[in-house]
């Protein structure tokens, strides 16, 4: 229990000790510390941000859907009217077309009986000539009665 | 080693010195030859006797190794875990380091409120080494002198702190920081007006005053120390004591003192650390 040089020796240890922790100790290990923190204080806050954006990202889809959905039905729309202007239109060009293919039909009918009837008209006129030449057992003269003939094909 | 009780006890709470002899110093050897030294020599002490008469030029060879050994333990564990701290997830030793640490930041904010980066390491390396220190109770107390005495050294006790040497040795330097602060942050005039001015502000007070401020700043360290080096050494005592029952029956009384000093070893170095925050604490304060 003496007092002695151990008590200098103490105090330039202690004294070294002191020096060594404030210099070399300290320092990194509370550095890593905060360092840590801030890691962990920036990771939560970056949570925070995710969950954020995340939100604002769902309500800006929600957005977009509903717009979407808008301008969907706005185009089925359109185009429902479209479609029946389209009907609309090639309903009234077909009835034109059938028009005039009715008229078309009509006009080559009509020519047609005409050329029947000038057939039949011709036909007819030598079917006359030859009925009389047998009644009259003498050859008429084609030459002679033509008048006559073209008169009666006329009335037929 | 020793053959009474009481030799034994003398024997157990005697440094390792190794100091020099004055010239013409008459050694008793065991034996009981007496041999005169021609010259002052520097050497290990054989008996209390001798250490004592060495005087003030002897050193404890066991308080000084095994405090250094133990802050070196300290600083090297640290160090370790500092050179490989990461910003991650820590490790198991980065984890106890970062408790220690963290430990000693929150009462140094809770008990120091001046801004000096000091302070905190200086707590945390006072913290660590007298618990390192104090731990080394826990040691029983015939292992290490016994094995000592088998490498040929008489004397050899290791917990540093039931030495005053080494407890005042930490209390003058926190002595020290005490008085550099005061007069650093107060200035010379500051600290003479603080320490001539209160507790009774009066001219006529002054040299009362003065005692008084003188005395309270120059107990601080004793009471440090003497607390200290108090409580280990009445611990102490008690475990050689106890040493001193027959073996079978030493554990019903060594284990549930070893168990109360779990408490009292970290308690100690915990209440030495946190007066010493205080006593800087007031020492940075400005009137």
């Amino acid at each position: 229990m003496n007092i002695n040089l151990t008590l200098i020796g103490q105090s330039i240890a202690f004294a070294i000790f002191v020096w060594f922790c404030v210099k070399f100790v300290w320092p990194p290990v509370t550095a890593a510390m905060a360092a840590r923190q801030k890691k962990i204080a920036d990771g939560l806050s970056a949570a925070d941000r995710a969950s954020l954006d995340l939100e604002l990202a769902q309500e800006n889809a929600a957005a977009k859907m509903r717009t979407a959905k808008e301008e969907a039905a706005v185009l089925i729309e359109q185009a429902n009217k479209r479609a029946a202007q389209i009907v609309e239109a090639s309903k009234d060009e077909a009835r034109k077309e059938a028009e005039k293919l009715i008229e078309q039909a009509r006009a080559e009918i009509h020519q047609e009986r005409v050329q029947a009837r000038d057939a039949l008209r011709a036909e007819v006129a030598t079917l006359a000539i030859a009925g009389a030449e047998k009644i009259l057992e003498t050859s008429v003269d084609a030459n002679k009665h033509s008048e006559m003939l073209d008169k009666l094909a006329a009335e037929l | 080693m020793a053959d009474t009780p009481v030799e034994y006890i003398k024997h157990h709470l005697q440094n390792l010195t190794y100091g020099k002899l004055p010239e013409g110093y008459e050694r008793v050897a065991t034996d009981g030859t007496v041999t005169q030294l021609q010259e002052a020599t520097w050497t290990f002490a054989h008996t209390a006797q001798e250490a004592s008469d060495m005087g003030f030029m002897a050193f404890h060879v066991d308080t000084l190794g095994w405090s250094i050994a133990m802050g070196v333990l300290f600083l090297g564990l640290f160090r370790f875990v500092a050179t490989r701290a990461t910003t991650g997830v820590p490790g198991g030793l980065q984890n106890v380091v970062e408790v220690c640490i963290e430990f000693i930041e929150s009462i140094v904010r809770d008990g120091f409120h001046a801004r000096n980066p000091i302070i905190a390491p200086l707590a945390l390396t006072i913290f660590m080494w007298i618990l390192l220190m104090n731990a080394l109770k826990f040691i029983p107390v015939d292992f290490i002198p016994v094995l000592a005495q088998a490498l040929g050294l008489e004397y050899f006790k290791i917990v540093p702190t039931t030495d005053p040497n080494a407890t005042f040795g930490i209390s003058i330097g926190v002595f020290i920081l005490i008085l550099y602060y005061s007069l650093k942050v107060k200035g010379v005039g500051g600290f003479a007006k603080e320490l001539s001015l209160q507790p009774f502000n009066h001219w006529a007070l002054i040299p009362v005053n003065l005692v008084l401020e003188v005395l309270v700043l120059i107990v601080k360290p004793i009471s440090l120390a003497l607390r200290l080096f108090g409580n280990m050494y009445a611990g102490e005592v008690v475990f050689i004591l106890i040493a001193l029952l027959p073996f079978w029956i030493q554990w019903t009384l060594n284990l549930p003192w070893a168990i109360f000093h779990i408490l009292v070893v970290p308690l100690q170095a915990f209440i030495f650390t946190m007066l010493t925050i205080v006593y800087l604490a007031s020492a940075h304060e400005d009137h």
